[in-house]
């Protein structure tokens, strides 16, 4: 129990995703050899106490369904609270746009539950973390608003927003950019307000005319809440561009990364498939790869991430690549700086070849 | 029991016995009961039973168990690792209980069968199939069923070929050649005339099997054993039993040598049955990432799950969830259990190294074909060559 309540929404800035995201919102995208991005958020807020999630939906949402199903594997089929649906259907007759007439529409829900705060997250990052210390923070400053960022390690291209902090921690400028400078304020997506708050944020931002959360709900009323950021230091990694979708999944190569975010604070848990496993025969040779179950390998695996249930053949050489659920790389056959999407197939004798910052995607189901 | 209006009636319900000590795996049961111990990277060898219920759509599995039953029970749950988690069916665990005239054990299989009889009446199966905890193996229990009423039996009795050499050590079968017909049983036979070894799985016709099981109750002289006292009797006043061949991989798992056997068997280029397959073998899924291979570590001919970190080399070896192999670390023809940590350049060769173990740097645990090396669980083996065979 944790008085808050947790509502997810499952798109964030995806424009540079290309064929990854043609098919899917951010949130199912598979990560880290056997997750899904949104694992991340829902698993951070099941292991912060929060027991009353709202998946809030968008385009493309059978992929979640799917995934979450009841949220048993979360912890979150229960008879009260659990895990919710919130559509975002068209109540006009004018399609949606933007997430501010779903969360309008679904306010009454927001209203119902228990919980005295709200959490609210983007599902397009990868972290494990606990948001009661957020919570404490939260009711240490007084805010009307906690927005949760971290400093940018490097420059990040890609759609974010970065944040202006005096030095009493507050808010004072959030503008929307193309690319998080170094050493800028990058927010994470993550807001925690009261349940007025949110009503208030989201009625006037929506009866205005507002569509986005952040844009009509946030930015243009800054003036009118106490607006706080807090700092994350841990880990975190957002999904915004193949690049970082590539880098994230290759940043669970570092022992340290992959005993912080899995091992080390609460699970990140998954849908689970009861895989098998996995089997390294005779010929295998892997080398610093993460290696999901179901996998049975003969051939040669360095620096790459395969999901579960992937075959490698004899005499094959993978070499700094993601290779998702159920793909099948025949013999001989070598992939270097690829990404191939699900249901996969890479024939006999095979050559396939991206680049160091321009890796090579392959579209769910091709046979090559 | 009230089980709500249309239930379906149950046409064959699951008894598992699962209450042996298993005293020949030694330190790997002194917490533990038998099927809860872990088998194949993954497992417990209790899923095995439990998979293939549900895989053979049987939805109602009664779990027998009386030695240390507490991990086993946590394991069971609700039923919902084997899909059996349903509102009119799933796993029932059934340990002995106390009645108005006092409190019993189970005194064999049979008794612990008897003993339930009021559990069986209440789930009113026609069929009711008894299996152990403790093999290893894939079937099929709806053809076995429909074999037994294609033979209009009372009981049929599962079997398998053995080398002629080893029947001696089996409950052996002798059938008439045509129809499978079980005309004779001897248990451990000097000079088999068979090598059918019965596999321990039974499916009896439920009035059937209560009527012996009533009777043998209240004989004073039984070891209330199926093998040793029921089966006879049932023989013995000329009932239809009928045997049923089992193809297949079938293991005992009951010694340490064995157990080390068939994780091993395991790991043949052709594993002896497919793991993913539609026959899966389910089992709880502990939420852990994808395991993790080093820069310098070397694997093969092995099987890894989740959540481990192998900075070393395996070799022939089958590593549980969790474990951590360090740099230089060399683990070779051994099964180690979960969340067990070997440290740097220690070696671990023909052995199985129970969960929660520390192999410390540098430290040996080295076994041998027939002498396999066992650490119990939760040990710390320290480096001073601490490598006595079966080390409690």
């Amino acid at each position: 129990m944790s008085n808050m309540m947790g509502i997810i929404n499952l798109d964030g800035a995806n424009s540079m995703l290309k064929e990854l995201c043609e098919r899917r919102p951010v949130a199912s995208l598979p990560v880290a050899g056997r997750y899904r991005v949104i694992d991340f958020a829902v698993s951070s807020m099941v292991n912060s106490g929060i027991d009353n999630v709202g998946v809030l939906l968008s385009a493309k949402a059978r992929s979640v369904f799917d995934h979450l199903r009841s949220g048993k594997d979360w912890d979150l089929a229960r008879h009260r609270g659990g895990l919710s649906y919130l559509p975002s259907d068209s109540y006009d007759g004018k399609p949606v746009t933007g997430n501010l007439s779903g969360l309008y529409h679904n306010l009454d829900y927001v209203q119902h539950t228990k919980a005295e705060y709200v959490l609210f997250a983007q599902a397009d990052s990868l972290y494990n973390i606990d948001f009661r210390q957020m919570l404490l923070f939260h009711q240490n400053t007084g805010a009307d608003i906690t927005m949760l960022y971290s400093k940018a390690p490097q420059d990040i291209p890609g759609d974010t927003a970065v944040m202006k902090i005096n030095e009493n921690g507050r808010v004072t400028d959030i503008a929307k950019q193309m690319t998080t400078l170094r050493g800028a304020n990058d927010f994470l997506g993550i807001y925690l307000m009261s349940k007025d708050t949110f009503n208030k944020v989201v009625t006037n931002g929506y009866e205005r005319g507002g569509t986005d959360l952040l844009l009509d709900g946030i930015i243009r009323h800054m003036d009118e809440y106490s607006i706080f950021g807090c700092e994350h230091k841990g880990y975190v990694a957002r999904i915004n561009s193949t690049m970082a979708y590539y880098n994230a999944n290759r940043s669970f190569l570092k022992p340290e990364i992959w005993n912080e975010v899995f091992m080390e604070h609460g699970a990140i848990h998954t849908k689970t498939k009861d895989a098998a496993p996995v089997q390294y025969k005779e010929t295998a040779k892997v080398t610093n790869s993460l290696i999901a179950n179901g996998c049975v390998i003969r051939g040669e695996v360095e620096n790459s991430i395969l999901f579960r249930n992937v075959t490698v053949a004899e005499g094959v050489k993978i070499k700094d690549c993601i290779v998702m659920e159920h793909c099948v790389i025949e013999d001989n056959a070598m992939l270097r700086d690829v990404i191939c999407d699900k249901n996969v197939t890479v024939s006999k004798d095979q050559w396939l070849k991206g680049a160091e910052n321009y890796p090579l995607i392959v579209a769910k189901g091709t046979v090559i | 029991m009230y089980l709500g209006v249309n239930v379906m009636k149950t046409k064959c319900l699951a008894m598992i016995l699962a209450g042996g000590q298993g005293s020949r795996l030694g330190a790997l049961t002194k917490n533990i009961a038998k099927p809860a111990v872990p088998f194949g990277g993954k497992y417990r060898i209790i899923d095995f039973p439990l998979s293939n219920c549900a895989n053979s759509g049987i939805d109602k599995v009664g779990v027998l168990t009386q030695y240390r039953p507490l991990e086993l029970h946590t394991y069971l749950g609700t039923g919902n690792a084997w899909d059996l988690d349903t509102s009119n069916g799933g796993v029932f665990i059934l340990p002995p209980y106390a009645r108005d005239k006092g409190a019993d054990w189970y005194k064999g299989t049979a008794d612990a069968i008897y003993q339930n009889l009021n559990f069986i009446d209440m789930m009113d199966p026609e069929y009711v199939l008894i299996l152990s905890g403790d093999h290893i193996y894939t079937m099929d229990y709806s053809k076995m069923l429909d074999a037994h009423r294609a033979n209009k039996a009372d009981a049929t009795i599962g079997v398998f070929e053995v080398p002629w050499e080893e029947a001696p050590r089996f409950g052996i079968m002798n059938t008439d050649s045509v129809d499978g017909r079980i005309v004779e049983f001897e248990e451990k036979p000097a000079k088999p005339k068979s090598n059918l070894a019965s596999m321990g799985i039974y499916i009896f016709n439920r009035s059937f099997l209560d009527k012996y099981l009533k009777a043998d109750a209240i004989d004073e002289g039984s070891s209330h054993d199926f093998g040793k006292n029921i089966i006879p009797a049932m023989l013995n006043d000329n009932a239809r039993l009928y045997s049923y061949a089992f193809e297949g991989y079938w293991k005992d798992v009951g010694t340490i040598e064995s157990l080390w056997q068939a994780n091993m068997d395991l790991l043949q280029d052709e594993p002896p049955f497919s793991f993913n397959n539609d026959w899966r073998i389910y089992s709880s899924n502990p939420s852990l990432p994808p395991h993790y291979v080093g820069p310098e570590a070397q694997v093969s001919c092995s099987m890894l799950n989740e959540g481990s970190m192998i900075l070393g080399e395996v070799d022939h070896s089958v590593l549980f969830s969790g474990v951590k192999i360090g740099k230089g670390a060399k683990v070779t023809n051994s099964v180690v259990m979960p969340f067990t940590t070997i440290e740097e350049n220690a070696v671990v060769d023909h052995a199985i190294v129970a969960q929660n173990c520390i192999i410390s740097a540098g430290a040996q645990v080295v076994g041998e074909m027939g002498n396999i090396a066992v650490v119990p669980e939760g040990k710390t083996v320290e480096s001073q060559a601490d490598n006595s065979q079966q080390v409690s």
